[in-house]
């Protein structure tokens, strides 16, 4: 006991460099996270209560107050027919995280089903599933939600569909690969030899393992989603113009920027940027809450 | 080393029978209607009886399976048919910008490879310190950074205000001539922007991957015997850190693709991405449906060309794997 005693007070002492080190690197760890958190609200809090709240019309057109730099009555300056860029861009992250939810949710139904049909039945049938998913991961995302999008012609669902279609692939090896561990474990055994049925086995014993793996999975697709929604959306082949996303307001800036005025261009990319960051951030942090003795990978 | 590639390239043919497929029962799947697209306005106005004519001689009344596999005669012999919007062979169509986008990516690509390299061994050379630091936020915050925007905010600066590079293109306004300056001047605004796009990967890898072998048995080691530091990280850490970085380098084949396809369009850069954006707004199938083949094969190499890598740099690892 005393002995005990000894070896934690000396371990207590001794790296009093190392264990400074440490604690310094775990609060600016506990600050990013609350700093995630904070944006993350921000942005639920600004993309849910703006439209209702504040009466103004985001397609208002003002040509006497067009292409105005940032100033106090227009933080982001004002666009080529002098529509407010903060109220834009607010609208245009509102389509944008509602395209990239939606999208996500989409994908991470069709990840888990696939993944957890092809643990659960294995054999021929896991493999032949496993072979498409490596098949669908042979074309590059973009490429296949253009194609999708051109031959159903642009528009939300297409664009909704073409982004869920082509990232529900990760989170089927994520959950496949998860259901596989999970049935090798002891209480699963014991649970099949105790006469539960597969049902139960599949719903009591395994769902509730795999569920916060697609979760994180999803959460993580959300800045993915957005990215791919913009990116469409830039080349022309998402969101129809006028309707605000991040991406249709920085393919609307390009003749301004050509003019000279940064201010359209710059503005919707920190609002994919800032949002991305932060929710990476807070995923991360959930992650070591899920996998505490996996090192902390790399996001995105 | 010729038996793996012989195994991939044998690999490689059901995939691409299953990719052509697939592209053919979207398209199917899909409201686009051929005829339609063929007549253009003219359907408009045209009799049922003409457009059954034009829907026979186009072959689009037959199932599913037989024009995909009439696709697919023609395209392995070379003939992957017209481009209706470019009004152009589509195998020309692709002959004429292919290079250019192969030159605009792989001149990114070894940017980002070897700057990449050189800021992610750095930056795991002292982990946590502030040079680490920063370089891992910029890389994150890069990694969040749609290409495009970063491209029409890279033209903004260099060509509209600082006007030291050309804003797009391949070559200057009224000049007709594709000389090697010109080309390589315009070339450097669209490859900085695709390598920069490409860096945050390559940096944060590295970094993951020599910081890991910094504290692996041999490089301790190297460490004890009194190596100088910097052959510990070059000769030792950098070396066995950079594997696990050249398995998924061929992963990287997909995100280069689309990238370049963003920073062709923002740059017009005569690549596949006009062709592409063109073929999607239009519609032209049988453009769209070989460049999504072009993609494929162009992953699949890249997943080949990893292989490979991993096996020269590797000795442990065999090549009939």
């Amino acid at each position: 006991m005393a002995e005990t005693t000894k070896t934690a007070d000396s371990a207590k002492t001794a790296p009093v460099a190392w264990r400074r080190a440490g604690v310094e690197r775990r609060s600016t760890r506990a600050w990013r996270v609350r700093g995630s958190a904070v944006i993350v609200a921000l942005v639920v809090l600004a993309v849910l209560l703006v439209p209702p709240l504040v009466q103004l019309d985001e397609q208002a057109v003002d040509l006497a107050a067009k292409l105005q730099p940032p100033s106090l009555a227009h933080p982001f300056g004002t666009d080529d027919v002098g529509r407010d860029l903060l109220l834009r861009c607010v609208y245009g992250l509102r389509v944008s995280l509602l395209v990239g939810v939606v999208a996500a949710v989409v994908a991470t139904v069709i990840g888990t089903a696939v993944g957890a049909a092809a643990a659960a039945s294995g054999g021929w049938f896991d493999r032949v599933v496993m072979r498409l998913v490596d098949l669908f991961s042979s074309v590059p995302h973009l490429l296949l939600g253009i194609f999708i999008v051109a031959m159903f012609s642009p528009g939300v669902w297409p664009v909704v569909i073409s982004v869920a279609l082509t990232h529900w692939l990760s989170t089927a090896r994520i959950v496949r690969s998860e259901v596989l561990s999970l049935r090798s474990r002891p209480y699963v055994d014991a649970a099949i030899s105790g006469g539960a049925s597969r049902w139960r086995v599949a719903v009591r014993h395994l769902l509730p393992g795999v569920l916060p793996q697609a979760g994180l999975a999803a959460v993580l697709m959300v800045p993915h989603a957005i990215w791919h929604e913009s990116a469409l959306s830039f080349l022309g082949l998402g969101l129809p113009t006028h309707q605000a996303s991040l991406g249709t307001l920085v393919q609307a800036a390009r003749g301004s920027l050509l003019a000279g005025d940064w201010w359209p261009t710059l503005f919707p990319g920190l609002f994919i940027i800032v949002p991305t960051l932060a929710i990476a951030g807070l995923a991360g942090a959930w992650r070591e809450r899920l996998n505490p003795r996996r090192r902390s990978e790399l996001m995105l | 080393m010729a038996r793996m590639t012989a195994r991939r390239a044998l690999f490689a043919v059901p995939v691409l029978l299953a990719v052509t497929f697939g592209v053919f029962a979207v398209a199917e799947a899909s409201p686009f209607d051929p005829v339609k697209a063929y007549a253009g306005t003219a359907g408009l106005t045209a009799s049922q009886e003409n457009l059954d004519q034009l829907r026979a001689n186009l072959g689009v009344d037959q199932p599913l399976v037989t024009r995909w596999w009439e696709w697919l005669t023609h395209a392995v012999s070379g003939d992957l048919g017209d481009s209706a919007v470019l009004r152009q062979p589509v195998a020309q169509v692709i002959g004429e910008r292919l290079g250019w986008s192969v030159l605009l990516a792989s001149v990114a690509f070894a940017v980002a490879v070897l700057l990449g390299t050189a800021l992610g061994v750095l930056a795991a050379r002292r982990q946590g310190g502030w040079f680490d630091r920063g370089i891992t936020s910029l890389a994150y915050t890069l990694e969040a950074a749609p290409p495009f925007w970063l491209g029409l905010l890279a033209m903004w600066l260099f060509a509209l205000k600082l006007g030291v590079l050309p804003a797009g293109g391949l070559t200057d306004t009224g000049s007709s001539v594709v000389s090697f300056d010109q080309v390589a001047r315009h070339l450097v605004l669209p490859a900085a922007v695709l390598a920069v796009s490409q860096l945050p990967w390559f940096v944060l890898y590295v970094r993951q991957g020599v910081a890991d072998a910094l504290e692996e048995d041999p490089v301790r080691g190297a460490r004890a015997r009194g190596l100088a530091a910097r052959t510990v990280l070059l000769g030792h850490a950098l070396r066995s850190g950079l594997l696990p970085v050249l398995t998924l380098i061929g992963s990287r084949v997909p995100e280069l693709i689309t990238g370049a396809l963003l920073v062709e369009t923002v740059f017009s850069w005569p690549g596949i991405a006009a062709a592409t954006v063109q073929a999607a707004t239009s519609v032209d199938f049988p453009l769209l449906a070989a460049l999504t083949v072009l993609a494929t094969i162009a992953v699949l190499l890249g997943n080949l060309l990893s292989d490979l890598l991993y096996g020269l740099a590797d000795p442990r690892v065999g090549f009939d794997g």
